[in-house]
């Protein structure tokens, strides 16, 4: 099987002389469709920038960064701009909502700069907003909504169309728990439909939903949590159920 | 945990067979309880006065019924809370305070090591969560609910660890024992 995300040797270094900082020294991994991996470190670890660099938002110092098996940085400016509005869907920290813009309007942005029309695009967008339970919600703005709400939206937006990269930084960052953990179960439910998530959360309750945890330390990867299966699982507590 | 007020409790909602009791105790709490222990259990029980044995007497054909003298016993278990002394001793927090200051152990690399099981056992309990029923498996899911908020303050509490470890290095005077704390490498974790 392919790898939807791959990220080979990668390094990004920020500022120079007495200010280079070295944001990753040197990262691989491999992201399959239908896998979901989590990236959990403490602050400052690199985390955000390993995110950053599978989107082609930022490029690495050196390494490579391939998305369905295309390295990034053979790509033209408007081939990238391509990718990251079809293939890959981002739900970062900062929401970054258009306050002008109803909830559908806001999810379907995306689709509507990809060239569908107006039409296909609304239709998509209230699935999406379907998908995360507040169709409801579709014409509100964002201003007229909880955080919550607005996450939910955020996350909708990453997930319209058929993005087959799901790359979230934080995304239950501001939810109560229950938001949360339903945030957490449509994620797991859109890598189980075939979709490559990364997450990047300190919260190890979600993180245990994924398929394999790597823990960031100092812009390394020093180790890894991998779920094996539900016999392995049972086996853990000792029981036969 | 007691197998004995396990057992008792069971019995409270109707006379069970031992082999029913062995199986009911692991659907719902998800830990097992040997043939030896259920029976070795009910025969302390009944000699105690708490359980009534009735059937042919053959052991897996009787049918074990709670006593008044069980009921409160069992009342008094359920209403008493169980003290934190009570529980067996934490390994792991032992294990931590006596690396800090042995010589030679990496402690960041034992931090992340037992970090990395956390987060599997995580990943694990998560899954068995997922795949319950809310209602036909109540009682398994709040036994699997005390694992994962258990799991999670020991993630927390090893962060907070790795931190406090962090400061104390740097505020150490130098010295043989002020050796900045190397990040854990993939050599230095059993895996
Ligand atoms: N644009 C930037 N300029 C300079 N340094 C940066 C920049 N972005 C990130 N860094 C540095 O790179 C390191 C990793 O940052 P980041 O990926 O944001 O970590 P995390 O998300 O794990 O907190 C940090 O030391 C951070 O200060
Ligand atoms: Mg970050």
């Amino acid at each position: 099987m392919s790898a939807v995300l791959e990220l080979r040797a990668v390094t990004r270094q920020h500022g120079a002389g007495e200010g280079l900082v070295h944001a990753l020294r040197g990262v691989s991994l491999q992201v399959a469709a239908g896998e979901l991996v989590a990236v959990m470190g403490p602050s400052g670890s690199g985390k955000s920038t390993l995110l950053h660099l599978a989107g082609g938002l930022e490029a690495p110092t050196s390494g490579e960064v391939l998305v369905e098996g295309t390295a990034l940085s053979g790509l033209s400016r408007k081939r990238l701009a391509q990718v990251r509005r079809r293939a890959v869907g981002y739900v970062f920290q900062d929401l970054n909502l258009v306050p002008a813009l109803t909830a559908a309007e806001n999810v379907a942005l995306p689709r509507e700069l990809d060239g569908a029309g107006a039409r296909a695009a609304r239709r998509e967008a209230v699935e999406a907003l379907t998908e995360v339970g507040i169709a409801e919600l579709a014409d509100r703005f964002p201003d007229d909504m909880s955080g919550g709400q607005q996450q939910r939206v955020a996350i909708a937006r990453a997930l319209v169309g058929d993005r087959r990269l799901v790359l979230a930084d934080e995304p239950t960052g501001a939810l109560d728990s229950e938001t949360g953990e339903a945030v957490m179960a449509l994620l797991r439910a859109r890598c189980d439909a075939g979709a490559a998530g990364v997450l990047v959360t300190h919260d190890a309750r979600h993180a245990a939903w994924a398929d394999r945890v790597v823990f960031l330390r100092d812009g390394r990867v020093v180790d890894e949590s991998v779920y094996r299966s539900p016999e392995a699982a049972l086996g853990t507590l000792g029981s036969l159920r | 945990m007691s197998v004995r007020h396990g057992l008792l409790a069971l019995l409270s909602e109707r006379p069970r067979h031992g082999y029913e009791l062995r199986a009911e105790f692991e659907r719902r709490t998800g830990s097992a309880l040997n043939v030896g222990q259920v029976y070795t259990t009910l025969s302390r029980l009944e000699r105690d006065g708490a359980v009534v044995g009735t059937g042919d007497g053959e052991e897996g054909r009787s049918t074990y019924a709670l006593t008044p003298a069980g009921a409160e016993e069992l009342h008094d278990w359920f209403t008493t809370p169980v003290t934190r002394e009570s529980r067996p001793r934490d390994e792991l927090a032992i294990k931590l305070a006596l690396a800090v200051g042995a010589p030679e152990v990496d402690v960041p690399a034992v931090l992340q090591a037992q970090r990395t099981d956390s987060l599997r056992a995580l990943q694990d309990y998560t899954r068995l969560k997922a795949r319950a029923d809310a209602v036909d498996d109540l009682a398994w899911l709040l036994v699997l609910d005390a694992l994962v908020f258990q799991t999670e303050a020991e993630v927390r509490w090893l962060d907070h660890c790795e931190a406090r470890l962090v400061r104390a290095r740097a505020a150490a005077p130098p010295g043989p024992a002020a050796a900045p704390v190397r990040a854990p490498g993939r050599e230095g974790v059993r895996r």
